[in-house]
């Protein structure tokens, strides 16, 4: 292991900063599912600022033009009830719930993260592994892993199937879309594909303890000769994950920076899930009082 | 003899919250030793600790909440100063510092802050709107209210003495269980939920009674003012939610302290239970808090447009709709969890529905306005400021009801943006305004126009100007709770939002300096007429501040709005209605029971978080004691007698004749 | 609890007085107020509705609060994680005399309550005593049954089903224990002060309260026990 269990949790992890040099949000889509999500936002906002801009503005009109001081605006102190505004005022907001619904509706089915990305490229499968506070990804056809550093084929999907080690986390890659939480002792799906080759920001959207901001890793699409060629040089390196090595490595840590295992314990990803590896254990010791400290920097 | 409790849990290294924490202690030293040596204590001992008077309970919950939101405001700047410093760099706040900061702003914000400044409103307002003397029941009350100061202390002692929850305002398992959190905060996290929630719970239960079985003769239900009609549905929703937060985090409890399995990793723990169950509590919590914000600005705005409230049948249905609705939304807030579409579609639309009631309150705000007359005063520009604040959140809101966007949004500083603007837009200014509408009544002066104004300029502009940059952060794809973050693009955006900070920094400065320009101006700005804003309901009817007893007559009821009819007439014939045959008046006697109460659930909890067996066995008893002492005591009542219910009413009568006159010479003036 | 004791009784004659003083039983519409016009009702109810009301309200919130445990319960039932089952755990006999000891203490708690509308003390003392002595026998049975799971290794920290198990009983359980406290200091009180007003609102709330833990304790028989030790 090249970098070992690290225990400082706020400076060091800063030096290792390139790690997440880049960014982009669900504004920046790079992936199918990304940019519908984006449309839906836009679609839905669109929907509502029709409604919304107008009635600031009467709003706002309004309770200008009936200022006490102005002389010009007609006083109608009786106007409380009147059948036809409480028509309209009803029937304004249902029909725009009712629309939105229909956008709520197709678009939670179509974009549901469990569902399948059709294309004619093979499905690249990813095992995803929440630790404290790093990722592991697993790649049970190549049986090799990463941590912190996600490769994927640009151009294809990838079908992940997450779980986590200890606390609850979510796995987002905001540029490829959507996030979905990961827990112990259970297996939660979510499907992605980036649209080209690129390097897009990935993180836990979930906080999950004192090493959280910096539990974040690169997701780097790659070309199918890339990926191929990556896959090949991670096989050419030393550590291999298995039991032991997994036990070690899902203490509470933050790495300095990526690395991988050349051969993966195939059964790896099922034990954890099934809790035949038993959670990873939290901090060491409890704290009455300030010892979180020496505890960190231990 | 002390449990896990050492000299060690005050964190001495760390001179952030040492500082704080040995100012705070000054400032209450200095408070306490002023009372003392003043002789305020036997008076503030008779009059204010052990009252069961609704009003001054009303008045302590607000203190309580103001005090508490200044403390929340603190941790708000104390997280943007290190999401400003922290891009590529460590900060000032190491983790798990900041971690007990932004769990601590959440927990004091909501339970401590907004909820007791919302509840010491209703606690005021209500009874005296509907007429009647009291709350169902006074001492129960008070009870309420102490059992809540003692959960916000035992938060504020986690300051100093050990640690507060590192896990955000809900404590998600298996982050907050002991293998993962083995330090006392969580601990001190559900003790102090669990003593102020019981306290809420009853607060709930005894306003629930008071609005069902006590309103004033002819009072129907279809004549309350929309502030009690929302008063009753948030109070319903305490009544309905409250109790599944108690047993969510008993079952929390039970996890830490006995080895159960409720929601750990190990032996068939479910962590997603805990997600639904303090969800089916926590959704119905923010309605708790909106609605009542809501039915402030019905009054204010058709006070101060001159004009009955526009659609009242609406509005009510609208209240009822949200109290109903609110209950069937709690999956929105983990549309991320992997449940199927069908879920959360219907869970997304249940959501968006919350919006057509809230659509036509907006609309029957607007309407009232149209055709009224309406005054500038700093609550009607909190309520302007309010439509538009809370017409952007609500949309936010619906944006995230939308699960596909919730799966890129979730979690982000959008979400925080989200909730932000609609809570302060909404409680926050509604607390401020309700504020300003009724301090008059409660201590006799208003409070200064100028100074309130600058209040609310300042908070309205560094509402945008903190959360529009947090939008467009959570858009770029920040994520909440980063200790320290080192992605460019967002630099800018948190920065912004930083100097919002301190936009609204100026804002609360501002509303303390109006406290103190009004104490100091306070002959001035006396109101003796006991209706200084020309106002409609019966609350406008009795003086400022209102004799204990509220009302010499008990008010019959004819109308919507029994005041304003009452005064029409008045001002018609010239005249006051005749003046009443007084009797004797019964009110309920003090209590120190809530007081003690609180006292010993304070040492309880304390000890339960650190494990201190012999102080939990002592206190239990004590309160056993106490619950026998005070349930054998018998004389629960005094009679005031009904020459001095004349002789105060009679005050009043000469100071409403007073301004009838008046009232009478500015009507023909223009003539 | 204490919301049985706070709004007070004696009646004067202050007709607007908090909660009027029409009397005990006094409902809404009766009163001095009938004049009030309108289509309100005709002002505060009397002192035993709002304070039986406020207890209802509590119950209410209460049963809601015991629902959540049924819910965790639900849950986690099948979550046995290699532990014991409700099948293996369960003694129908034990809970079947405990149910019946439950009953039987509604019975009495009514027929306490019967005696204390005619004012009779000592049957009222009585009946409150046949309450107490059976809550107190089933309490001691629901700790032998606890004691006796522990013994054997099924304990709460055993499974998530046995969390929810002792919880969910177990918070019925410590509803009876504060229940005979409370019980306690009733009889104390019915003997020495008599037959207040105040009293005898505390008494028909120990009543509604009484009654609302068997209501419980049916649905926990049934669903927990009955289900559990069939499934």
């Amino acid at each position: 292991m090249n970098s070992g269990p690290q225990r400082r949790l706020a400076s060091i992890v800063l030096l290792a900063a390139p790690l997440a040099a880049c960014s982009g949000g669900p504004l920046d889509p790079h992936g199918p599912i990304a940019e519908q999500q984006r449309l839906l936002i836009f679609n839905a906002l669109a929907v509502m600022l029709a409604i919304v801009i107008p009635t600031i503005l009467v709003a706002v009109g309004f309770a200008w033009w009936f200022r006490e001081g102005n002389p010009r605006a007609k006083r109608r102190p009786d106007f409380v009830y009147s059948g036809r505004v409480e028509i309209v005022m009803w029937a304004i907001p249902l029909l725009t719930v009712i629309f939105l619904s229909g956008l709520i509706w197709t678009g939670t089915y179509n974009l549901d993260p469990y569902k399948r990305l059709v294309s004619d490229r093979p499905t690249t499968e990813v095992q995803v592994v929440a630790l404290d506070w790093k990722w592991l990804f697993i790649y049970p056809e190549q049986r090799i892993a990463s941590v912190n550093e996600l490769v994927v084929p640009a151009g294809a999907p990838v079908h992940f199937d997450m779980t986590s080690a200890s606390v609850m986390n979510t796995f987002s890659i905001p540029q490829l879309g959507g996030m979905i939480y990961v827990m112990n002792g259970m297996v939660t799906q979510i499907n992605l594909q980036a649209n080209h080759p690129g390097e897009f920001y990935g993180r836990s959207a979930h906080f999950s303890g004192d090493g959280f901001s910096n539990m974040r890793f690169t997701t780097r699409a790659v070309t199918e000769d890339d990926f191929a060629r990556w896959v090949e040089g991670v096989r050419g390196g030393e550590q291999v994950l298995d039991r032991a090595a997994y036990e070690e490595l899902m203490k509470q840590s933050i790495p300095e920076r990526p690395f991988t295992f050349r051969d993966v314990d195939p059964h790896l990803f099922h034990a954890v899930t099934t809790q035949r590896i038993p959670p990873a254990p939290g901090p060491s010791e409890g704290r009455g009082g300030p010892g979180i400290q020496e505890r960190a920097q231990k | 003899m002390l449990g896990k409790l050492t000299w060690d849990a005050v964190p001495w290294d760390q001179p952030i919250p040492l500082v704080a924490a040995g100012v705070v202690g000054l400032i209450l030293l200095g408070v306490i030793g002023w009372i003392v040596v003043k002789g305020y204590l036997p008076y503030l001992w008779r009059e204010w600790i052990t009252s069961v008077d609704h009003k001054r309970i009303g008045v302590m919950y607000t203190l309580l909440g103001l005090v508490m939101l200044l403390r929340g405001f603190v941790d708000a700047i104390m997280m943007r100063s290190q999401q400003a410093l922290a891009y590529q760099a460590a900060g000032y706040l190491p983790p798990e510092h900041y971690n007990q900061v932004f769990s601590a702003h959440g927990v004091i914000m909501i339970f401590f802050g907004a909820m007791p400044v919302i509840i010491g409103l209703m606690n005021f307002v209500v009874p005296l709107q509907l007429g009647i003397r009291d709350v169902a029941f006074p001492t129960l009350n008070s009870v309420s209210f102490w059992l809540t100061a003692s959960g916000a202390l035992l938060v504020n002692i986690s300051l100093v003495v050990g640690e507060f929850a590192r896990t955000g305002w809900l404590p998600y398992p298996p982050l907050s269980e002991v293998s993962y959190s083995p330090g006392v905060g969580p601990d001190y996290y559900v003790w102090a939920l669990q003593i102020s929630g019981i306290g809420t719970l009853m607060s709930g239960i005894n306003l629930v009674t008071t609005i069902l079985k006590m309103r004033a003769p002819g009072m129907g239900y279809f004549r309350m003012p929309m502030f009690c009609w929302t008063a009753l549905t948030s109070n319903l929703l305490i009544v309905a939610a409250f109790p599944i937060l108690t047993a969510t985090l008993a079952m929390l409890t039970l996890d830490r302290y006995l080895g159960f399995h409720f929601f750990t990793n190990e032996a068939g723990g479910n962590m997603m239970m805990f997600e639904n169950l303090i969800w089916a509590w926590g959704h119905p919590e923010v309605y708790i808090l909106l609605l009542p914000a809501l039915g402030i600005f019905s009054e204010i705005i058709s006070c101060f447009s001159g004009k009955p409230l526009f659609g009242y049948r609406s509005m009510v249905l609208a209240t009822l709709w949200i109290c109903l609705n609110g209950f069937m939304t709690w999956l929105h807030h983990f549309f991320t969890m992997g449940a199927g579409p069908g879920v959360n579609t219907a869970f997304g639309i249940s959501t968006a529905l919350i919006s057509v009631a809230t659509g036509v309150k907006v609309f029957n705000y607007i309407f009232t306005m149209y055709g009224g007359t309406i005054r500038y005063t700093t609550p009607m520009l909190w309520a302007v400021g309010f439509i538009v604040a809370f017409v952007i959140g609500g949309m936010t809101g619906v944006l995230l009801a939308v699960p596909p966007a919730d799966w890129q949004l979730h979690n982000s500083l959008f979400l925080v943006a989200h909730f932000h603007n609609v809570i302060i837009g909404s409680t926050v200014f509604g607390a401020f305004a309700g504020l300003t509408f009724w301090f008059p009544k409660a201590f006799g002066f208003k409070l200064d126009e100028t100074w309130g104004k600058r209040a609310f300029w300042f908070t309205f502009g560094g509402l945008w100007a903190t959360f529009l940059p947090l939008y467009m952060a959570g858009l770029l794809g920040m994520t909440r709770r980063m200790q320290q973050y080192d992605v460019p693009e967002w630099r800018p955006w948190v920065l912004a939002a930083g100097v919002g900070t301190i936009v609204i920094f100026i804002g609360v400065a501002c509303q303390v300096i109006q406290l103190v320009v009004s104490i100091r101006n306070r002959h001035a700005l006396r109101d003796e007429t006991g209706d200084p804003w020309d106002g409609r309901s019966l609350e406008w009817s009795t003086t400022s501040p209102p004799p204990a007893f509220n009302f010499a007559i008990m008010p019959n009821v004819k109308d919507e709005e029994p005041y304003w009819t009452i005064k029409q007439k008045a001002i018609e014939s010239q005249n006051l209605a005749d003046e009443p045959d007084y009797k004797p008046v019964h009110m309920p006697r003090n209590s120190p029971t809530g007081f003690i109460c609180a006292f010993f659930s304070t040492i309880t909890g304390f000890a339960l978080i650190w494990l201190i067996w012999w102080m939990v066995i002592a206190g239990l008893v004590a309160a056993f004691a106490t619950f026998v002492v005070f349930a054998w005591w018998d004389k629960r009542e005094y009679e005031i007698p009904a020459e001095e219910v004349r002789r105060l009413d009679r005050e009043r009568r000469a100071a409403r004749q007073v301004w009838l006159r008046d009232k009478a010479a500015s009507l023909e003036e223009p003539a | 609890m204490s919301a049985a004791g706070t709004v007070a009784a004696p009646h004067g004659h202050d007709p607007y007085k908090l909660g009027s003083g029409r009397g005990e039983g006094g409902g809404h519409g009766g009163g001095p107020h009938d004049e009030a016009t309108g289509h309100g009702e005709g002002g505060p109810a009397s002192p035993r509705v709002i304070v039986g009301y406020g207890f209802w309200i509590f119950l209410l919130s209460d049963i809601i609060m015991f629902s959540a445990f049924f819910a965790a319960y639900a849950v986690l039932a099948p979550n046995t994680a290699g532990g014991p089952s409700g099948r293996e755990l369960f003694e129908l006999d034990r809970v079947a005399i405990e149910t019946g000891l439950l009953l039987l203490s509604s019975f009495t708690c009514g027929l306490a309550n019967v005696a204390a509308d005619a004012r009779n003390k000592l049957w009222t003392e009585v009946g409150l005593l046949a309450t107490g002595l059976l809550g107190a026998g089933f309490l001691l049975l629901e700790l032998q049954e606890f004691a006796g799971m522990i013994e054997q290794g099924a304990g709460p920290d055993r499974s998530a089903f046995l969390s929810a198990f002792f919880a969910l009983v177990g918070c019925h359980g410590l509803h009876v224990f504060a229940g005979l406290l409370w019980l306690g200091t009733m009889m104390a009180q019915v003997w020495v002060k008599g037959w207040q007003p105040h009293i005898v609102r505390r008494l028909l709330c120990f009543n509604l309260f009484w009654h609302a833990l068997d209501i419980v304790w049916v649905a926990l028989f049934t669903i927990v026990y009955l289900i559990g030790s069939g499934a």
